[in-house]
């Protein structure tokens, strides 16, 4: 076998990198020193301090910076007669089109989110351009290699789909801190801080929704010359006290479970201690105050260590505190703040106001810095990891361009060995035949299309489900909607109209039997939905009143330990499914209803290569894959053993 | 942003010797000394008990410059009775005991992976590395972002072409050369990617330093030396008092290979949610390369023998490590069949075609490197923390197949 060192064909590839994050520039560093001359590379972020630790590329002083220029200038450093060329731009971009991609030999993703893994995958499909794709998390890591026809594309298997929690869970009977943090993030700050106008269902359910909700549009507006120190233990006493008391009256509901306590900020606070108590702190305050760029309650309460978990009595200080400094030194913002990580008062708010509530519930209470990295959905990322996925990428990058198929790995890092492999390479799937993507297999919608309008279609179904960004709607030959800078002002007028119409009263009406054709212009990708009208939805299972099968997704049930492995918008690097594999044996019991496909549809890579889960399997087209060819080696007894329990343990001890 | 934080390789205020009152003071006067700022983290959670020392820590924290509000505290701080112990631990505090707002903001994302407790013994770990080639410049890059105390290195080359090939810390620019060997133009090139990190040069024949060399590190790690020098310095590093963890790699063309020594070594790992302690043995490197091949598992890597036949090969010749070309494959092929005979082992296990690219390619492939040296950092940041299972005792790695192969080569059963 020729030498992958040697190979020719790398002198004449010309490759795109997509993210020159943690993976983007180890990866960057090897193709550099491994010969490849033409380098392009697509990055929308800007560098901040968190990245120093594994993107070397970058220093202290390129924070702010964008990733993708900065990563050319420090590799022409050692490599100065390569080309390398950066964008500064999202790889949705409509510049980034078929043609723009056709004129590379292979793609290589290093991306953080589904969402563009999805489009880049779509694209590279309709360029017909090979693929590899990659992701990290922790010690944990893998590659992948799509070749249209020749592997499964990105999307023929299952992802896990963005996290949700029952309402009820969230609002009424929290179990697990990561509860209390959606509680505190996406109901309670939004609606404190964020627009008063969104649909919000902080109140607790109780028996008499009405009159509670009532009380709580009264309490959230601040009265009339009211001081801030009030209104804050007003918030305080309303939301840990009265709630929780309201919650309890409905006894019914606490019969199985542990009751909460309501908590009053006269009980945890002395009337004086709000204030700040004596020079010392002061001094302190003003001391950090100088050395924090941002506002901080922690800074002006004199906290300082991040690790720290602090009691209910700090947490209450730092919640009353950072609800002052947000109405005090940020009233401008108030109104339409969404959470940010990286906003140190935001993530200081949720994480008090997510300790209180937790100790009202009786779950353990959880440091900032746990808090920050549960709230933000912050992946932990190390350079080792990245450095070694890297390198597979390059491998993989080189067989495909040799097109040495029968070559093509993917590949996994585990934690700990499997087989006596810490690198273990499998054998690629066959293209599932009904993948909506690649094998254009038409899906079925549910829908009730006397009530549904087209927008919540447009929105719930295309945007959200299918991931398209350009969407073009057609019945037939009719257009129904479409998405464009070039269009026609009474083509757009018509298009408004029709977003706020029921289905059914369409020019072309959209009824049980319809057939919908989606196509997205710049993913030049297409597919056909086949509409079958239902009339009811189970309000906590099918919130969206809307059912879509044959997706490869993943049922969007949370579990609650999760947010981990999501593939969510932090900086760096989520990975697909299958790394997620060796969770679901331990943890299925914690799924609960409708879940059995994210079970059965992630252990398909099992009953390929062992026997020992044959009862995993049934009818289900999405496994029935062949694998491309034997493996070769002599001694190739390869299992994909994915139950290690070490490995989810090893997540929950870092969420500790 | 511009206080000065204290440093965990500042050393000279590390360990003062309080065996009285007057030392107290003159420990403190030296910390105000120093113009540092005083960031005195977490103060209650090692004097549980103690309301009185919350009060001196936090006057402590809040007074810029010295003041007689110091000496009042202490002196009430002296009466306590255990005061030299927590004293002594204020000492550890600014050793790095806990870490810094910038060292958390810096390493949130991996405090995440392996927790702030690792975090603080890594920042406390000294490392020695010799010879720089591609494989190591990627395992140096990894501890230095992991955040390592130092990092020492040893290699007196000067730069050559070869030396470039994969290796992406040295710049292809001669003027910076200067004369210079290739472990200084590294160090230059691994400072950059963390000032936390105390990067060093030592001079000299490795296999010409003494023991008390060796006993300023927690972890040795040896590349392109013959196998005596290895295994000359593993016996150095066993003979110490302290337990210095060693290792050796090696990678060539797109195969690598990594042998682990840890002694006896004690760590902690979970198990179905519950934190278990662990120790295992470890045979020196003469030990476990005098393993009878016989009595070796039928599937072990074909790598392992084929890196021994080389080595017996390089030593026999009297050559220095990786001096070997496609020229010497008969005689390789011969010494082969004569080692087989001896260990009674077919042939078969040490195919020509991979001695063939073992010896073809003098250069390493960065690909292969960046895995090697990121299983290799991996390994040595596990060993630091004490956390997880450490791989024992080689590692192979051959990018033709992609598989990253664990082997326990060792006459003790292994631990399970």
């Amino acid at each position: 076998m020729a030498s992958l060192q040697h190979s020719p064909s790398i002198k004449d590839a010309k490759v795109l990198m997509v993210g020159a994050g943690g993976i983007g520039c180890e990866l960057l560093k090897t193709l550099a020193l491994s010969g490849f001359p033409d380098i392009h590379i697509i990055d929308m972020d800007t560098i901040e301090v968190s990245n120093l630790n594994r993107q070397f590329l970058f220093r202290q002083s390129h924070v702010g910076q964008p990733k993708a220029k900065v990563a050319r200038d420090a590799i022409l450093k050692f490599r100065p007669h390569i080309n390398i060329t950066p964008y500064h731009a999202n790889v949705k971009d409509p510049s980034f089109n078929v043609d723009f991609f056709k004129q590379f030999n292979v793609v290589l993703n290093g991306l953080d989110n589904l969402d563009a893994r999805r489009h880049v995958n779509r694209l590279c499909l309709a360029a017909d351009v090979p693929l590899v794709e990659s992701g990290t998390t922790g010690f944990l890591g893998q590659v992948t290699v799509h070749v249209k026809g020749k592997t499964e594309c990105y999307e023929c298997q299952p992802k896990p789909a963005p996290k949700s929690y029952p309402v009820c869970t969230i609002t009424s009977t929290p179990s697990k801190f990561v509860h209390c943090i959606v509680w505190a993030k996406d109901l309670l700050f939004t609606k404190l801080f964020g627009d008063k106008n969104q649909d919000n269902d902080l109140n607790v359910r109780s028996g008499d929704v009405a009159s509670s909700s009532e009380h709580a549009d009264d309490a959230f507006e601040q009265r009339k010359d009211e001081d801030v120190g009030d209104y804050g233990r007003r918030i305080y006493d309303h939301v840990f006290g009265h709630n929780i008391e309201v919650a309890l009256s409905n006894e019914e509901a606490w019969k199985n479970r542990n009751k909460p306590r309501p908590i009053y900020s006269k009980d945890v606070l002395s009337d004086r201690l709000p204030q700040q108590n004596g020079t010392v702190d002061r001094s302190s305050a003003t001391d950090n105050l100088s050395s924090l760029p941002a506002v901080s309650a922690m800074a002006s309460l004199g906290l300082k260590n991040l690790q720290d978990v602090w009691n209910l009595m700090e947490n209450s200080r730092v919640f009353l505190e950072a609800l002052k400094l947000f109405l005090v030194n940020r009233a401008q913002e108030v109104g339409n703040l969404t959470f940010d990580k990286d906003d140190q008062l935001a993530v200081e708010f949720v994480s008090a106001a997510a300790n209180i509530r937790a100790a009202s519930f009786g779950i353990p209470l959880h440091s900032l810095f746990e808090a920050k990295g549960i709230a933000g959905n912050i992946v932990h990322a190390v350079a080792t990891t990245n450095a070694i996925v890297a390198g597979l990428i390059v491998i993989e990058a080189i067989k495909v361009l040799e097109k040495n198929t029968d070559a093509y790995r993917m590949t996994y890092c585990l934690e700990h060995p499997s087989k006596k492999m810490l690198l273990m390479p499998v054998e690629p799937f066959e293209p599932n035949k009904s993948c909506y993507v690649c094998f254009k297999t038409p899906l079925t919608l549910e829908i009730n299309t006397r009530r549904s309008r087209l927008r919540d279609f447009v929105e719930k179904i295309v945007k959200a489900k299918l991931g398209m960004s350009y969407p073009l709607i057609m019945v037939g030959h009719a257009l129904l909607y479409e998405v464009g800078d070039d269009l026609e002002e009474d083509m757009v007028k018509n298009y408004a109209a029709n977003l706020e119409k029921v289905l059914s009263e369409l020019p072309s009406p959209v009824t049980g039997g319809t057939i919908l054709q989606v196509e997205d212009l710049q993913q030049e990708f297409t597919c056909n939905i086949s509409v079958k009208h239902r009339e009811e939805f189970d309000e906590e299972k099918e919130p969206d009143e809307m059912v879509l099968s044959g997706l490869t997704e993943a049922p969007s049930m949370a579990k609650a330990d999760d947010h981990s492995i999501e593939n969510g918008g932090s900086t760096s690097n989520a990975l697909p499914a299958n790394v997620t594999e060796p969770k679901m044996d331990v943890e299925v019991e914690e799924i609960s209803v409708g879940t059995e496909n994210i079970y059965s549809a992630q252990k398909r890579k099992l009953p390929e290569v062992s026997h020992a889960t044959k009862d995993v399997v049934s009818g289900d087209e999405t496994r029935n894959h062949k694998r491309v060819q034997k493996l070769d080696d002599e001694d190739d007894d390869v299992v994909v053993m994915f139950d290690h329990p070490e490995v989810d343990n090893h997540k929950k001890q870092r969420l500790q | 942003m511009n206080s000065r934080i204290l440093q965990p390789n500042m050393r000279p205020l590390t360990s003062p010797n309080f065996t009285g009152f007057s030392n107290v003071i003159r420990f403190v006067l030296s910390l105000f000394a120093t113009g540092a700022r005083l960031r005195i983290f977490r103060f209650t959670s090692f004097l549980s008990n103690s309301i009185e020392l919350k009060v001196v820590s936090a006057q402590l924290t809040s007074v810029r410059a010295f003041d007689f509000s110091i000496f009042s505290s202490l002196s009430f701080f002296v009466r306590f009775p255990a005061i030299n112990h927590y004293l002594y631990r204020l000492g550890l505090n600014m050793d790095g005991e806990e870490l810094t707002e910038q060292e958390t903001a810096l390493y949130d994302r991996q405090i995440r992976v392996w927790g702030a407790d690792a975090q603080r013994r890594l920042s406390k770990s000294h490392i020695l590395v010799c010879g720089m080639k591609g494989t190591v410049a990627e395992f140096c890059k990894n501890i230095v972002l992991a955040g390592v105390g130092s990092v020492t290195l040893v290699d007196d080359r000067v730069v050559t072409e070869e030396a470039l090939s994969a290796n992406f810390l040295i710049p292809p620019d001669e003027s910076v050369y200067g004369g210079r060997t290739v472990a200084e133009i590294c160090g230059d090139s691994l400072r950059e990617f963390n000032p936390m990190v105390s990067v060093s040069v030592q001079k000299g024949d490795i296999s010409s330093f003494g023991g008390d060399f060796f006993d300023k590190f927690n972890v040795v790690v040896i590349s392109c030396c013959s196998a005596g020098t290895k295994k000359l310095i593993n016996d150095k590093c066993r003979k110490l008092s302290k337990r210095v963890a060693f290792y050796t790699v090696d990678c060539r063309d797109s195969c690598g290979e990594i042998f682990v020594d840890l002694q006896s070594y004690k760590y902690s790992k979970k198990k179905l949610g519950e934190t278990v302690e662990c120790e295992i043995q470890y045979p020196r490197l003469e030990d476990a390369i005098s393993v009878p091949w016989k009595v070796l598992p039928k599937k072990v890597s074909k790598l392992y023998f084929a890196m021994r036949v080389i080595e017996s090969f390089e030593e026999a010749e009297g050559r220095k490590a990786g001096e070997i070309t496609i020229g010497d494959l008969p005689a390789l092929l011969k010494l082969r069949k004569e080692i087989c005979e001896t260990q009674s082992l077919n042939e078969s296990h040490v195919p020509s075609i991979l001695l063939e690219r073992l010896v073809m390619g003098a250069r390493e492939f960065p690909p292969a490197c960046a895995v090697i040296g990121g299983i290799l950092g991996q390994e040595v940041i596990k060993a630091i923390s004490g956390k997880g299972d450490p791989l024992k005792n080689f590692f192979f790695f051959d990018a033709m197949d992609g598989k990253g192969i664990i082997e326990d080569i060792s006459n003790e059963p292994p631990n399970k």
